[in-house]
């Protein structure tokens, strides 16, 4: 790949990115959360057709363009997303000739369809009936399935976008072994993946992305390949002026999370909190740092009156006393608020206007025997656009209208009226601007001024250090790092998380 | 200025839908040689359409939840009239006895459906199929087949009575109850609007700039008076009209100024983030349903009263119309969009083209044809406008 710049709207998300792959390595690719790595993926992969990025795709010695997916899967490039593809009410065999069906005129042969699965599953190492359907085997398994897949399509190039990242350690492995057995096979592959100690163990070469610009490419039998170095290309961006001074008053400790343990509602039997403690103090923002699938979300969420999870157990104390909160009506009675990371889809009512998504938690506060007083809410909707300076037309305008970060304000805006003491905030700067973010800092920093604890969720490690009086930073559903800000550092919390992905022998992951 | 271009083309629809209410009833008032606005045509479009009123305001307030429809409704409506019929007719029950027994089963079955559909989540679609099939099985069951006639008076005065006439002869020929209720809503009418205009003044808000004030006040205090001697030239004020304009007035009242209310068209918004919101949306659901059940037994009764009989086959398609005139009337029919009084409005356009086709003798097939492409032009008008906006 030659010289990819790809951009979208507010943001350039590749900048003149070229790399080249030889025949018949495994190449990792390696960079923070939003650093590029999938944006690139998608791009060599089709998802991005050509023409929405520039620079040049060169396959084989030959310029290649790819209208769609089906494009590049014909000369042999597939991708296995971070999301597997598949259908999960149909069988293992169906799946794996899902658009590719063993048929003659539309009319499938089943028996060469299972017979073909039988021997692809032989050549994957899955001991399974070809006819059981996806939604009864593991997590682990279906990965396999989805190589298979590929290998059915005659696949020259595969890409695996975070492969292991929901495996265990065995399936991990497997998977691994079998990548490496395909390479003896002569297939390429492109390993995305935040698992330095399988990096290490598979990889020909590795390339680091950061800001969606190549820092370096690493050669196995060329260069000294260590963790420290690739965690330094990976973070080791300058720190620039990019966040509102402040000068910390903290008080006393004002919310405590204990012994907190949560289990996944898809599949009780997995753990996704395990025995998580936080501590935040009056007029402290506390930073939770990891990696995408942490469990911050989900235990910022189980916190905020169990809006995820199942078998939740441990202690919610505010402020000395013990809370008992089983509903997200209750969580706001005791002044506890939380922003979702994802605004769009569980944040806001894009087809309602701005004051009704400024006041729907808080009604209480505008009515009297659930009679909203039009005038109040006017009113308060006018404060808060002007305090917070969301840029609309007016209050009646749709919150779906604003741009990411007004939108953010809007949401802020709510959880503000709402009156906590403390506010989780998840991921709010997420998808916006480098302006609206300051914006959005500022705020933050207000309302710890006025003496509110504040958690700060983000995948960002360079705003989490700007902004942060504390750091707590997770990894597979544990804390396994605190860090006062004086002695937080970029490399200090990627090597706590690659340490606690790296060393998981006790089996429990 | 830039404000008022948003506020309108954000409510283009149901402004929309008002003017093709307008240019829709000038049109058969040509063509039927203004035989479609006599006042006896007028207050019997009201009576026959009673019932899609009532309907409409309930199946509005579900839409609004999130698309959430109401098949069961018109099953909910014969079945209703058998307990009515049985009650009173086979039984002898006092009639506001009855009344109130119907409203309770109304009442109940709002809960069964409710429960279904917001606790165990099974979509509404399904839950009020079978409601349909249910209910209209329990009437077959009920009436055992047959139809039952006649009610008592009492009974039949709720969809075919007037109110008295409290000063006749003080307006010649025309009732004066009627008059004296359209005078005295336009006095009402016109002080609110001057106190809400002024509150807005005082802090500070956008108003309406003051000649666009006067017009508008005077075209619908023009509206309402003219409406109520056109009532009045008839027979006056039809009890079921009282009913149904005081269940308008609440219900607006209670989906823009209430709590609740908010809660409707937030859920309909965005149920992931409602819940966030700490809004306990099953609640909302269900009682959606509740409220559905209800209002679907006020209609039953006041069909039953109308039809003078209960019969197994009444009913029929009922749904059908109350749906329809929601989703002419500018509901959404993903939720979260939706007024009750543009329901009104999309239940007037079908009674208008109803009634001025069959004045015109135009025969019940094309009639069903035309209504066909209303409801799906109207929507598709809402759904180019909105891609055209953005």
């Amino acid at each position: 790949m030659k010289n990819i710049t790809k951009q979208f709207p507010g943001v350039t998300a590749l900048k003149n990115v070229s790399l080249s792959i030889k025949r018949g390595e495994i190449h990792a690719v390696v960079g923070e959360n939003g650093a590029g790595k999938s944006t690139l993926m998608n791009i060599l992969s089709g998802v991005y057709p050509h023409g929405t990025y520039t620079g040049q795709i060169i396959f084989e010695n030959k310029e290649r363009i790819f209208r769609d997916v089906r494009d590049s899967e014909k000369i042999g490039i597939s991708i296995i997303h971070q999301e597997l593809a598949l259908s999960p009410y149909l069988s293992i065999g169906e799946n794996i000739f899902l658009g590719n069906e063993r048929a003659r005129r539309s009319i499938i042969n089943w028996d060469k369809t299972y017979s073909d699965a039988k021997e692809l599953l032989e050549l994957v190492g899955l001991k399974e009936n070809p006819h059981v359907a996806i939604k009864d085997i593991s997590v682990g398994k279906q990965q396999l399935v989805e190589i298979a897949k590929a290998l059915s399509k005659k696949v020259r190039l595969l890409i695996l976008d975070e492969p292991t990242a929901s495996l265990n350690e065995d399936d991990s492995e497997h998977l691994l072994n079998l990548l490496l057995n395909l390479k003896k096979k002569g297939l390429t592959s492109i390993l995305i993946s935040h698992k330095l100690n399988e990096i290490s163990q598979v990889a020909d070469s590795i390339t680091i992305i950061r800001d969606g610009e190549v820092i370096e490419t690493l050669e196995k039998d060329k260069d000294v390949i260590n963790e420290d170095r690739i965690i330094k290309g990976m973070v080791g961006r300058e720190l620039v002026d990019r966040f509102p001074k402040r000068v910390p008053k903290i008080g006393n400790v004002s919310f405590e999370i204990k012994d907190w343990n949560v289990f996944s509602p898809l599949n009780p039997d997995r753990q996704i909190i395990k025995n998580a403690n936080i501590m935040v103090r009056q007029g402290e923002i506390v930073g939770i740092a990891g990696l995408m699938g942490a469990g911050r979300t989900e235990l910022a969420m189980s916190v905020f009156g169990r809006s995820y999870g199942l078998h939740i157990s441990g202690k919610l104390i505010k402020d000395g006393k013990e809370l008992h909160i089983k509903t997200v009506r209750q969580a706001i009675d005791h002044k506890i608020a939380y922003t979702t990371e994802d605004r769009k889809t569980a944040g806001l009512n894009l087809i309602g206007d701005l004051r009704q998504n400024i006041t729907i938690a808080a009604l209480g506060k505008i009515s009297s025997h659930f009679v909203i007083d039009n005038e109040e809410e006017i009113k308060v909707s006018e404060l808060y656009r002007k305090k917070l300076n969301i840029r609309s037309l007016n209050i009646y305008q749709k919150a779906g209208d604003l741009s990411g970060g007004n939108q953010q304000k809007v949401v802020l805006s709510r959880w503000i009226f709402a009156e906590p003491d403390v506010l989780i905030l998840d991921e709010p700067t997420r998808g916006i601007d480098v302006g609206a973010k300051f914006e959005i800092y500022s705020i933050i920093n207000q309302l710890a001024d006025e003496g509110k604890s504040i958690i700060f969720i983000s995948s960002e490690l360079p705003e989490i250090l700007g902004i942060c009086d504390r750091i707590y930073v997770m990894s597979n559903g544990k804390i396994v790092g605190e860090f006062p800000k004086s002695e937080a550092t970029q490399e200090g919390i990627m090597k706590c998380i690659m340490q606690s992905i790296g060393g998981n022998t006790n089996g429990e992951y | 200025m830039e404000n008022i271009k948003y506020f309108f083309k954000n409510n283009i629809r149901q402004y929309g839908m008002l003017i093709a209410l307008i240019v829709i009833t000038i049109f058969f008032q040509i063509v039927t040689n203004g035989i479609l606005l006599v006042p006896m045509n007028v207050t019997n479009l009201i009576l026959q359409n009673a019932y899609v009123f009532i309907l409409a305001i309930g199946m509005t307030i579900t839409i609004l939840t999130g698309g959430n429809i109401d098949l069961s409704v018109g099953s909910v409506v014969a079945f209703i009239g058998a307990i009515c019929g049985t009650l009173i007719i086979t039984m002898k029950v006092n009639v506001a006895v009855a009344l109130l027994l119907a409203l309770a089963i109304g009442f109940i079955i709002g809960i069964w459906q409710g429960f279904w559909i917001a606790y165990i989540r099974i979509p509404a679609f399904i839950v009020t199929l079978a409601g349909m099939l249910l209910f209209r099985g329990l009437t077959i069951f009920m009436l055992k087949g047959l139809t039952i006639n006649p009610f008592p008076e009492a009974f039949q005065k709720i969809s075919s009575g007037f109110l008295p006439d409290l000063a006749k002869g003080a307006f010649g020929k025309y009732h004066s109850t009627a008059i004296l209720t359209g005078i005295a809503g336009t006095v009402i009418y016109i002080f609110y609007q001057f106190r809400r205009r002024a509150s807005q003044r005082r802090n500070g808000f956008d108003i309406m700039t003051f000649p666009l004030f006067l017009l508008q006040i005077t075209l619908v205090s023009a509206f309402i008076i003219l409406f109520s001697i056109w009532l009045a030239a008839y027979k006056g004020l039809p009890i079921i009209f009282v009913i149904i304009g005081i269940l308008i007035l609440a219900y607006s009242f209670f989906t823009n100024r209430t709590v609740p209310g908010r809660y409707l068209y937030f859920m309909g918004g965005n149920e992931k983030a409602a819940r966030l919101s700490g809004i306990n949306t099953n609640k909302v659901l269900f009682f959606a349903y509740v409220n559905m059940g209800v209002l679907a037994a006020v209609a039953g009764i006041a069909y039953t009263a109308r039809l003078n009989a209960a019969s197994p086959q009444s009913g029929l398609n009922f749904e059908l119309d109350a749906i329809a005139a929601c989703f002419i009337g500018g509901a959404s029919a993903y939720g979260g969009i939706g007024t009750i009084i543009g329901s009104i409005i999309g239940a007037l356009v079908m009674g208008v083209l109803n009634n001025g086709m069959s004045i015109l003798g135009i025969g019940s097939d094309v009639q069903q044809i035309v209504k066909g492409l209303v409801l799906l032009f109207a929507v598709a008008f809402d759904v180019l406008s909105k891609k055209k906006s953005r």
